[in-house]
């Protein structure tokens, strides 16, 4: 990874460490410990992050009487299954969509010069701008049935479809989201791809396809995973986009959570999914931690923090 | 690699549909502000202001911006603070091995689900007393984005050589005058992104909000929630318009002054 935080230099023994050797000046205090800078964050994180997330893994044990009724309860409700199997089953179909529209993309970056290059980079930036709701907004806007791609559409003959209150919105809206987390990545790996090697594949009588097939596929690969993954892993937790494109009798593993929750306040239901939104979100991210290590390892990087 | 003219023209037409998706969301909003009837059709028939209007008239929507934009800086403030102090302590922090695992800790909730920690903070927040406070929302929104400071903290650090500081004690300075003095302006790029992205995120934070806001106290992206399940009214689509152009205005802003900065020294 680029950000891979190198140590800079530094003189022997850790006078540069604070800045306040022996020979500091009287004004720089009694030497205090680097980790005292840390307090305020990790107290932050702790009171914030940690203890809510701990307060709702334990409900879903605690909730509303300490045993496993509800994972009981999740495990015998078939509308619970159906609810993991369409979150699942959408995150796959949204990784697969990011990709097909991602890999030309990120082939043609590579290809094109500076000046075209530039241009697509700003292009894949630009949704970063607005927020995930706007967005959701204007595809509503535009996906409506009397909207104008229903209008083109019926131009041409075909339609009306309806397009949003369904998996198709919510495919749509997602893709959208989720495109740029799968274009960048597979954009650093392309570019990685030493360029001279497909040169010597064609002199030595490859045809492009099978020089594109056979030498630049494999080798832009890792790109292809931890772009996969990353949009797999966002996918999942989604809440906003189905919530506002999809159909309420199509909910998503958040969109359930939300209803137990706030709607019908059982906890200890919210907090089963929960528990099994994140377990999947961790056990993901631990196998894309593990694949990225491996590729820096054969690119030769010492990790760093980041 | 050289491909064919056929071959060539079909990525480009291609590229161009995906560039079309990445685009149109945001090019939909703008125009639609500025449409003359109460209806959310798009392309609009005719131009009027009078939704621009409804926006600054309704007290429900003016006080939700200024809810959301006092959240923002506070949490701005706060973040880029707790986060540069973090990571010049990871840094510093001799034991690799913890501040690696502790550093994993403060980037966490940038992977972790937001509707999972929602409920959590939720279930906490109504414990405490502190639905739809000021305060409920600047802590919520502040851990969402300390793990942006720290990201781009982090990364000006390891272009900061630790040696100028060193000279800056030997030369008299004091700790604090040392990172005020030589640290800081050099790392100044990071910090100065690591805020906008903290007031960003606050700025634009949906899931959090809509659990932990009450009837008296909500942001401008909840009510703009609220108000797409609820109405048709196009007095949203100014309020997006009007996010945007603060958002591209203060990343603009940070953008110029990062230059600025950089062409000095």
């Amino acid at each position: 990874m680029s950000l891979a935080l190198k140590e800079p230099v530094r003189p022997a023994g850790d006078a540069g460490r604070t800045g306040g050797g022996p020979t500091a000046s009287p004004r720089g205090g009694p030497r205090l410990s680097p980790v005292l800078l840390l307090v305020p964050a990790l107290a932050l994180m702790v009171g914030v992050f940690a203890y809510p997330l701990a307060e709702a893994m334990w409900r879903s044990v605690s909730d509303p009487v300490l045993g496993g009724q509800n994972y009981e309860w999740f495990a015998s409700g078939a509308a619970n299954w159906a609810v993991l199997g369409r979150t699942l089953w959408i995150a796959l179909l949204s990784a697969a969509i990011c990709l097909g529209m991602a890999y030309p993309y990120a082939y043609l970056m590579v290809l094109s010069g500076p000046r075209v290059r530039a241009a697509l980079v700003v292009i894949v930036l630009i949704p970063f701008w607005t927020s995930l709701m706007i967005r959701s907004f204007a595809w509503i806007i535009l996906l409506q049935d009397s909207g104008i791609i229903n209008g083109i559409l019926g131009f041409l003959g075909l339609g009306p479809f309806e397009l949003i209150r369904n998996t198709t919105g919510v495919l749509i809206g997602m893709v959208q989201v989720l495109l740029p987390f799968m274009v960048l990545p597979l954009y650093a790996a392309m570019s990685n791809v030493d360029l001279r090697l497909l040169q010597a594949s064609s002199s030595l009588g490859a045809r492009p396809f099978v020089t594109f097939t056979r030498i630049f596929m494999p080798l832009a690969l890792p790109g292809v995973v931890s772009g996969s993954l990353l949009v797999f892993i966002q996918a999942l937790g989604f809440y906003i986009t189905p919530a506002l494109l999809g159909s309420p009798s199509e909910l998503l593993i958040s969109q359930a959570i939300y209803l137990q929750v706030n709607g019908q306040l059982q906890w200890g239901h919210g907090s089963v999914l929960g528990v099994i939104l994140l377990v999947a979100t961790l056990a993901l991210l631990a196998v894309l931690a593990l694949l990225m290590k491996k590729a820096k390892r054969a690119a030769g990087d010492e990790g760093g923090l980041l | 690699m050289r491909h064919s003219v056929p071959t060539r023209s079909i990525l480009w037409a291609y590229t161009g549909l995906v560039a079309f998706v990445l685009i149109a969301p945001t090019a939909v909003v703008i125009p639609l502000s500025f449409t003359d009837k109460a209806s959310l059709n798009f392309p609009p028939s005719g131009w009027s202001l009078r939704w621009y209007g409804n926006f600054f008239s309704d007290p429900a929507w003016t006080s939700a911006f200024g809810n959301s934009v006092l959240i923002a800086v506070v949490v701005a403030v706060a973040a880029t603070a707790t986060g540069t102090a973090a990571s010049v302590g990871l840094q510093r922090w001799t034991r690799r091995r913890a501040a690696k695992s502790t550093q994993a800790l403060l980037l966490a909730p940038i992977v972790v689900p937001s509707i999972i920690l929602a409920i959590g903070v939720y279930a906490i927040f109504l414990r405490l007393h502190l639905l739809g406070t000021l305060t409920g929302f600047v802590l919520a929104h502040t851990v969402l984005a300390v793990p942006f400071v720290v990201v781009s903290v982090t990364a000006a650090l390891a272009g900061y050589d630790g040696r100028l500081t060193t000279a800056a004690s030997s030369l008299g300075a004091g700790r604090w005058t040392a990172f005020r003095r030589v640290m800081l302006p050099l790392i100044m790029p990071g910090v100065v992104s690591g805020a906008l992205f903290a007031f960003v995120t606050s700025f634009d934070e949906v899931v959090l909000s809509i659990f932990i806001k009450s009837p008296y106290l909500e942001t401008l992206p909840v009510k703009m929630y609220a108000s797409v399940t609820r109405d048709t009214d196009p007095t949203i689509a100014a309020a997006a318009t009007m996010i945007m152009l603060l958002t591209t205005a203060i990343i603009a802003v940070g953008l110029l002054s990062i230059r600025r900065r950089k062409r000095v020294q």
